[in-house]
């Protein structure tokens, strides 16, 4: 009876008695890797639905959850990607109602940079962390050749360090401060033809890295008819060049109909401002012209409230979603898939990443001891040659050193030689002087003979 | 070279300044419209949960269950038609949609019948710590691949209740065994079964002895004490932590008491209301597990006990012999028998010198 595996085929239908019995044998090891069969899982998704007969109290569940999300914390990423000058800073001031930073950036700089910021923000009792990423000097240059890879690598580079973060052991994920750029507002300039070369392969190259919202910027620069052959022609050649923009999302009845009706609007024509100015008798954001006021947050006059609306109000939290699940999931995927790792290996076994970063690291591991034996090999040759050298020098060295000794020993000898010599003249001549001096006392006393004497022995 | 150019590297664009800065608002801008949008994202998912009963035969682990989520979650056995008693531990998991004013939660319990039954239960806390590494290791396969899922199904378990028979006197060596094991790997509630045998005097001083028992033995419980965030979680937790465990009796069916229908049992000398706080803890248990900590529980398992689990898996499989670099950074493990988790891994933090360069593959 207890070893006995019984399951009982389940129907997709909730309200089917579809009970799942899984008996489990007593297991000898203690944690089993085991892959659920996709069949087993399907099984297991199929639960039966039942009815309470009283009030448990797990409707409280949303609640815990917006509670503990109020004590970490919010986090988004906004990136402002638009010519200088162009109004990105200015609308971020106007959207978040904030003077962020003040001064103008100048027009000349040679490369394109990004400027990440981070400010946080309180609204009752929501905390927001938000960084708004500026580009510096986009479509400066002369040459605009470069001009989007910064931007595109930067987004990389988010991505990268939440990769990495994920694939540590020892990770901390849930304080961890999430720089992924959640949406990109890309500012067109109000021209009235059509979008710019530059735009385009910006957007190209970035739509499939992060949720895209085009704005028209300065809307305030074109007129009423003007903007809605703008807006169509823009979307018709995003459309037509296969730029994926940001879609509100439709799928939940309670904003699916507001969204879907902004879908329609995009691009926004946004005009920012944090001027006041005083219309009727209120104080209202807008721009004085000597004919007229645009006002901010008029619907008429502009799509600011929209943006926002959209922005903040109601997606804010789907655009984190996609995010996370889409566009995130396609970076790790491609690079995983770049580093060399499958899913499934070669006879369709599947393969889990960590037998491959095992075998990679095996393999990295085997490298690197064969370096070191090579270094060590190499090493070890040189000092012995080394050695040899030095050796050979020394015994020169001695070989002079003893021929050196034996010059000095001959020369030694030699002038003791000289020296011996040098005495037995000394002392044969103290000798003559001694003999001749008793021969000159001998003629002192007997002068004639010694003169006699002398001349005998001179014969 | 100019210093306004600067090519941006991986490190040095990452937007985390340190510094960041609090802006005055001059408005309303509408930043916790957010909080409704959570909300709603929530709902269309759903909630998961799963519970495990652990505690011998008889000591009314289903119909706690049952009185719980206030549903027919298992039939509750009776004795005649019992089946003959298991030889070895077994588990049994059940898994249900409850709906509850749009809420839906799938709601998962994990009973074990046979565990502590037997004449020699030694090691019979084995199979359940390999079924919780089990959906441990699940949830990591599925966490590791390329293609993953937009939404990993969670079958972790998030709570174990574990019934303590009343003896009135203390903790029996078993309890302590698997109270010690369990602790490290799952959040642990134990809760005083059949608590309806015991005066309320009895009661109090049983709980006590228990407390004193798990501080000498240097288990913890949920709510962990080393887990408050702040001054709000420590006020509250200490005092569900001065009631653990919780004195509970289980009901499912109804009777009549001042002409309010309710759930109890019926005795010759009265009957005992099961919501009634002044005769058992029962709403204590139903509001911690679920009505205030349900999402603290996921968290928990979430975060800790989860990756735990994954640091010491991910380490054991790296059978390489450990280089000159290798510092033991963790602090001295409390006083556990060997095999504290069922991994044979071990049970202290080791971290390589060069860990944070394992993954520049």
């Amino acid at each position: 009876h207890g070893t006995d595996l019984c399951r009982h085929p389940s129907s997709k239908k909730t309200l089917c008695r579809s009970q799942l019995f899984q008996s489990h044998i007593t297991t000898k090891t203690a944690h089993t890797s085991s892959q659920v069969s996709d069949h087993e899982q399907k099984q297991k998704d199929s639960p039966r639905s039942l009815t309470m007969s009283g009030h448990v109290g797990f409707e409280s569940l949303p609640d815990q959850l917006v509670n503990r999300s109020i004590q970490q914390g919010f986090c988004f990423n906004i990136l402002c990607v638009g010519e200088t000058g162009i109004g990105k800073s200015t609308l971020i001031d106007t959207l978040f109602n904030t003077n962020f930073e003040d001064h103008e950036s100048s027009h000349f700089y040679p490369h394109v940079r990004l400027k990440a910021q981070t400010y946080e923000l309180q609204e009752s009792n929501v905390r927001l962390k938000l960084t708004i990423v500026n580009t510096v000097g986009f479509g400066d240059q002369i040459n605009k050749e470069e001009s989007y890879q910064p931007i595109v690598d930067y987004i990389d580079a988010q991505f990268e360090a939440y990769l990495q973060e994920e694939l540590k052991i020892k990770r901390s994920l849930f304080n961890y401060h999430d720089s992924r750029v959640h949406v990109c507002l890309y500012f067109i300039s109000p021209t009235g033809h059509s979008l710019k070369t530059l735009d385009l392969l910006t957007m190209k190259s970035l739509d499939s890295k992060v949720n895209i919202i085009p704005v028209i910027a300065k809307a305030d620069a074109i007129s009423k008819t003007e903007l809605q052959k703008f807006k169509i022609k823009l979307m018709s050649e995003l459309v037509s060049n296969g730029v994926q923009i940001y879609q509100f999302p439709t799928d939940d009845e309670t904003i699916a109909k507001i969204n879907a009706s902004m879908n329609g609007h995009l691009p926004f024509a946004v005009v920012g401002s944090m001027d006041e100015v005083k219309v009727g008798n209120k104080m209202v954001k807008a721009r004085q012209y000597p004919w007229g006021v645009v006002q901010v947050e008029n619907e008429n006059h502009c799509d600011f409230v929209k943006l926002r609306e959209m922005l903040i109000c109601t997606n804010m939290e789907d655009l984190r979603d996609q995010t996370h699940t889409r566009h995130y999931e396609l970076y790790r995927r491609r690079k995983l898939e770049e580093m060399g790792f499958m899913d499934v290996g070669p006879e369709n076994q599947p393969l889990s990443l960590q037998e491959t970063y095992e075998a990679k690291r095996h393999e990295f591991y085997g490298e690197r001891q064969r370096k070191e034996e090579e270094m060590k090999q190499l090493f070890v040759q040189r000092v012995k040659e080394k050695e040899a050298i030095l050796k050979e020098a020394e015994r020169e060295l001695q070989a002079k050193f003893e021929h050196l000794k034996r010059v000095h020993q001959e020369e030694k000898l030699r002038l003791e030689e000289k020296r011996r010599l040098l005495e037995e003249e000394i002392m044969a001549f103290s000798k003559k002087k001694a003999t001749s001096e008793i021969y000159q006392n001998q003629t002192f006393m007997t002068p004639g003979s010694n003169l006699r004497k002398d001349k005998d022995r001179k014969k | 070279m100019d210093p306004l150019r600067q090519s941006p590297s991986p490190s040095s664009s990452r937007a985390s300044s340190p510094r960041t800065l609090s802006c005055e608002r001059l408005g309303y801008v509408g930043i916790e419209a957010v909080l409704d949008q959570l909300k709603i994202k929530a709902m269309k998912m759903g909630f998961e949960f799963n519970i495990m009963v652990v505690g011998q035969s008889g000591l009314g682990k289903s119909t706690m269950v049952n009185t719980l989520f206030k549903s027919k979650i298992w039939k509750s056995t009776m004795p005649g038609l019992r089946v003959p008693m298991p030889q070895t531990l077994q588990l049994h998991s059940v898994t249900h949609v409850i709906e509850e004013n749009g809420v839906k939660l799938k709601l998962t319990v994990t009973d074990t019948p046979g565990f502590g039954d037997q004449i020699n239960n030694d090691k019979c806390w084995d199979p359940i710590l390999g079924y919780i590494n089990e959906q441990y290791e699940r949830y990591l396969q599925e966490e590791i691949l390329i293609t993953r899922q937009r939404h990993i199904p969670d079958t972790r378990v998030h709570c174990c209740i574990y019934f303590v028979p009343p003896t009135g006197h203390c903790l029996r060596p078993l309890d302590l065994e698997f109270l010690q094991r369990l602790c490290r790997a799952v959040n642990v509630v134990p809760v005083i079964a059949r608590a309806d045998s015991l005066t309320i005097e009895e009661r109090e001083a049983f709980r006590h002895r228990i407390q004193d028992d798990l501080k000498t033995h240097s288990i913890e419980v949920y709510p962990q004490k080393s887990f408050d965030e702040d001054v709000n979680d420590k006020i509250l937790n200490s005092k569900i932590r001065e009631r653990i465990p919780f004195a509970v009796v289980g009901a499912d069916r109804e009777h009549m008491v001042n002409g309010r229908c309710v759930l109890g049992r019926k005795t010759k000398w009265g009957i005992i209301e099961v919501e009634n706080m002044a005769h058992c803890e029962f709403p204590l248990l139903r509001d911690l597990l679920i009505r205030s900590h349900l999402q603290d529980l996921k968290d928990i398992t979430h975060n800790v006990h989860y990756e735990n689990y994954r640091i010491i898996r991910l380490k054991e499989s790296h059978a390489l012999p450990q280089g000159p670099g290798w510092v033991n950074l963790a602090p001295a493990p409390p006083p556990a028998p060997t095999g504290t988790r069922a991994s044979p891994g071990p049970a202290k933090m080791c971290r390589w010198a060069e860990d944070n360069s394992d993954e520049d593959f």
